[in-house]
């Protein structure tokens, strides 16, 4: 008993490294003119968003959550902000000149996204 | 995918008849992405809806020869943001209340031991208290399980996981032990309904207390939303009517009475007035204008009566233009509040194998009944860590910050401009328009023939096509006495030294010594007195005809009267003050001695600015440049920050990392000064922030256990989470009274 409680312990933690770390490539939404992105429940959805290199997308954000946490969307290193009202649209247009992948989040950086330029 | 349906709406300048409204109409249908536009002639404005931008729109409209602009009521967007606000932190209240109202009795029952036995009628009476939890839990804090799931699904884990973990946990336990008490032995027989009901009302509570204090946070913004006139007074085929903001047209001539605001950026076209611009630029004293001179929204007219014609409506007003600036700024992350990101990215995560190590540690190691200690000091782990205290820190401050920069006239443009403001060791401040007025006027004419007129008439003339300051004031001297001025020909400026033409047939020379010396002209008679002029700070200039010596026109530029006690303050922050300018060394160090300059870099030639800036840099200084941002790109682009001043509303000003709406050098002793509170706000808030978790974790996961017996309260832990975003929000707000330091005058 004693030793699965341990093993139960080593096997947890092995999973949140797992999947919070090196499993975070979850599927991407390729996107090649405009997307919707439900600003909800602690989550962008689509949360990781696939845009080719020196095409512009739109990305309509449409905030749900009427926390204040949401509502604003930073993608900080492309020096690119907006302020999201409650149940509207938002269209953030983007034309992402260099490929790697660059982070959007609220304010405080609990709502996460990625922006996946290819 | 979706396309999004927008309606945009468009103000319409230009259109003179009828016959325009088709134009418009099938430029607008033509854009890609419109499905429909509809052009209202009486309001000059356009309704436009599609998948299109309005960028687009306002292109297609100006192709078709026409004005246009996006009208967006940005008052009523933040009057809708605050109903919604109102009406989340009354959910949350409400939340709060039901939580605690069914969770309360329970804490009293647990605390003074009169909880009822897990068997018997007891156990019907856990069951039934379990599912009422659960339908409670369901409603006060579905969003936090909800959020959990989706996050994790999403590879992602934020404070909504650790809420759920724990309390789920607790209730988890709780019910398990109710369906089967056998699993755990006698004395670890204790249910947790109650803690899990209280800590989601804490949660809850602390929200609201958050939300009611971030509201404060962009008082700001409200103020300068605030400052746009709901109506305008325009005049249509002759008659004035009040009609709203939103239907103002491009062009439209509007009249403003005493005591009123002006409603759009224009232009006046009949009439004096003086306009108060304090709310926009900071500037105390209120401004003369006059036919020509250009008015701002939001601004007030004290005295006079004049009609103007609207410029720019909407979005592109300056008032508008700040408002977005400012928000801009105030969503800048310095490098500062990059560390306290990553840290957040990865926090969560990190506390969930905390959780799971002390459990297993209290496992190993726990005194019996092991399995409640586990799952208290788990469940206190999981909920006291608060990774928002650490993701507010900087976002916060940095919003109150910007905004009260704002309120003294100081746009900040981005955070690492901020942040190293802080940082500064000196100041470059360039002379002309900077330390002096830089409206310099012709004070002296020193003869070798003692004919003044023709000495100025020969200058004025020369001079004529010119831009330069020196030479409008040489120009209009002319003008106010009544000289006629010929034209010049082959006019050559040669920059830093002076200009040269064909007035009248002979070959003109203006500019300083150096120019007439490099055409072997002769001054020595004017010396002396040269010397006394620049002494004082005014510049000489000497003029030659045909190669024989004329004499002297001599401009002095004003020193800003608050220039003094403004470079005082900078020397009290213990920067080096440092001034720039293309004068000769004598006029420098004449205006440099009556302010109390450090160092001066005279004779600079203007494309020689930004080196002399990376100069200082070489010699370890973190460099400031003030300058009037149009000249002095260059430098403003090299220096460490980059100060554009005086620039009145306007404020597209792309070099500058800082604007000051106002032209006093206060500006920057402001700029300084607040940035320095922002950035102190911001390290005490990460400090806190830190502090918290890395003294609440261990705290929660029982390492003062062994030496003092001590082991958090779970729901204990709830309060302490949320008041330290509370905490967090709290200590930004009190920026919100800070006030700059004003040397004594």
């Amino acid at each position: 008993m004693s030793v699965m409680i341990n093993l139960l312990g080593l096997l947890l933690i092995g999973f949140i490294v797992w999947w919070f770390w090196l499993a975070r490539s979850g599927e991407a939404k390729t996107v090649t003119n405009t997307v919707d992105v439900i600003v909800a429940d602690g989550v962008y959805s689509p949360a990781a968003i696939e845009v080719k290199q020196g095409e512009t997308v739109k990305l309509n954000f449409i905030r749900r959550d009427a926390s204040p946490c949401a509502e604003k969307v930073i993608f900080a290193d492309l020096g690119v902000s907006a302020e999201l009202p409650i149940n509207q649209t938002r269209q953030v247009e983007i034309t992402p000149q260099q490929r790697g992948e660059f982070e959007f989040t609220c304010q405080m950086g609990m709502y996460r996204g990625k922006l996946i330029v290819k | 995918m979706s396309t999004q349906q927008n309606t945009i709406h468009l103000s319409i300048g230009g259109m003179s008849c009828a016959g325009c409204v088709a134009a418009v109409e099938q430029a607008l249908q033509q854009a890609p992405g419109v499905e429909h536009a509809s052009v209202n002639f009486a309001e000059h404005t356009a309704d436009v809806q599609g998948d299109v931008q309005a960028d687009t729109l306002v292109k297609a409209v100006e192709a078709a020869g026409y004005e246009a602009a996006e009208l967006q009521g940005t008052e009523e967007e933040a009057e809708e943001k605050e109903a919604a606000e109102l009406a989340h932190y009354r959910e949350l209240l409400k939340k709060t209340v039901v939580a605690a109202v069914v969770g309360t009795p329970l804490l009293l029952m647990s605390v003074s031991d009169n909880m009822p036995e897990l068997s018997g009628a007891g156990r019907w009476f856990w069951l039934v208290t379990g599912l009422i939890t659960l339908a409670v839990m369901r409603y006060t804090g579905g969003g936090f399980f909800t959020g959990a799931w989706k996050s994790f699904r999403n590879h992602n884990a934020n404070m909504d996981t650790l809420i759920a973990l724990g309390t789920g946990a607790a209730w988890l336990f709780s019910m398990l032990i109710t369906l089967v008490p056998a699993l755990v032995p006698e004395q670890a027989r204790h249910v947790y309904f109650d803690a899990a009901l209280i800590i989601i009302a804490l949660i809850n509570f602390g929200s609201a207390l958050e939300m009611r204090a971030r509201g404060k946070t962009s008082e700001a913004i409200k103020r300068l939303i605030g400052l746009q006139p709901k109506t305008a007074r325009v005049v249509r085929n002759g008659q004035e009517q009040d009609v709203p903001i939103e239907q103002v047209g491009l062009d439209e001539t509007l009249r403003v009475r005493p005591g009123e605001k002006i409603a759009v950026d224009g232009e006046i076209i009949e009439g004096h007035s003086s306009i108060d611009e304090a709310m926009l630029t900071g500037e105390p004293l209120p401004v003369e204008k006059q036919v020509g001179d250009e008015v701002a929204a939001g601004t007030m007219n004290k005295s006079g009566t004049f009609l103007y014609r609207a410029t720019r409506i909407g979005k592109d007003t300056a008032l508008a233009r700040i408002i977005q600036m400012v928000r801009q700024a105030q969503n800048a992350k310095p490098a500062i509040g990059r560390l306290a990101d990553r840290i957040a990215g990865v926090f969560v995560p990190t506390v969930l194998i905390i959780a799971v190590i002390t459990f297993v540690i209290w496992f190993n190691f726990g005194p019996d009944p092991k399995i409640s200690y586990m799952l208290v000091a788990t469940m206190t782990v999981l909920i006291i860590a608060c990774p928002c205290a650490l993701g507010l820190a900087t976002p916060i401050s940095i919003m109150v910050g910007v905004g009260k920069a704002a309120e003294y006239g100081v746009l900040i443009r981005n955070g690492e401009a901020l942040q190293r403001a802080g940082q500064l060791t000196a100041v470059v401040l360039d002379k002309t328009g900077t330390v002096t007025e830089g409206r310099p006027a012709v004070t002296e004419l020193i003869t070798t023939d003692g004919d003044e007129a023709q000495l100025l008439q020969l200058a004025a003339s020369l001079e004529a096509g010119s831009e330069h300051p020196l030479a409008e004031a040489i120009v209009s001297a002319a003008r106010e006495r009544n000289l006629h001025l010929a034209s010049a020909q082959n006019f050559n400026a040669i920059t830093g030294h002076g200009v040269e033409g064909d007035v009248a047939g002979s070959r003109v020379l203006l500019g300083n010594k150096k120019l007439l010396h490099d055409h072997g002209i002769e001054i020595s008679a004017h010396e002396a007195r040269a010397r006394e002029l620049a002494d004082r700070g005014g510049t000489p200039m000497f003029v030659a005809a045909d190669g024989r010596y004329l004499g002297i026109v001599a401009v002095a530029d004003k020193i800003k009267e608050d220039s003094r006690a403004a470079i005082d303050r900078l020397h009290q922050n213990g920067l080096k003050v440092v001034m720039i300018t293309g004068d000769n060394r004598v006029t420098a160090e004449a205006v440099a001695s009556q302010v109390g300059i450090d160092e001066v870099m005279a004779e600079v030639l203007p494309q020689d600015k930004a080196d002399k800036v990376a100069e200082l840099q070489r010699r370890g200084e973190v460099v400031a440049m003030v300058g009037d941002g149009i000249n002095d790109a260059p430098a403003l682009a090299r220096a460490d920050v980059g100060f554009a001043i005086g620039s009145g509303t306007d404020v597209a000003i792309e070099s500058a990392d800082i604007t000051l709406m106002r032209g006093s050098l206060h500006g920057v002793a402001d700029a300084i000064s607040i940035s320095n509170a922002t950035v102190r706000n911001i390290k005490q808030n990460l400090l806190g922030a830190f502090v918290y978790n890395s003294l609440g974790i261990p705290i929660a996961a029982g390492i003062l256990f062994p030496f003092t017996g001590l082991l958090l309260n779970p729901m204990i832990a709830g309060a302490a989470m949320a008041m330290s975003s509370v905490t967090v929000v709290s200590n930004a707000n009190r920026l919100r009274w800070f006030k700059p330091e004003r040397a004594a005058a």
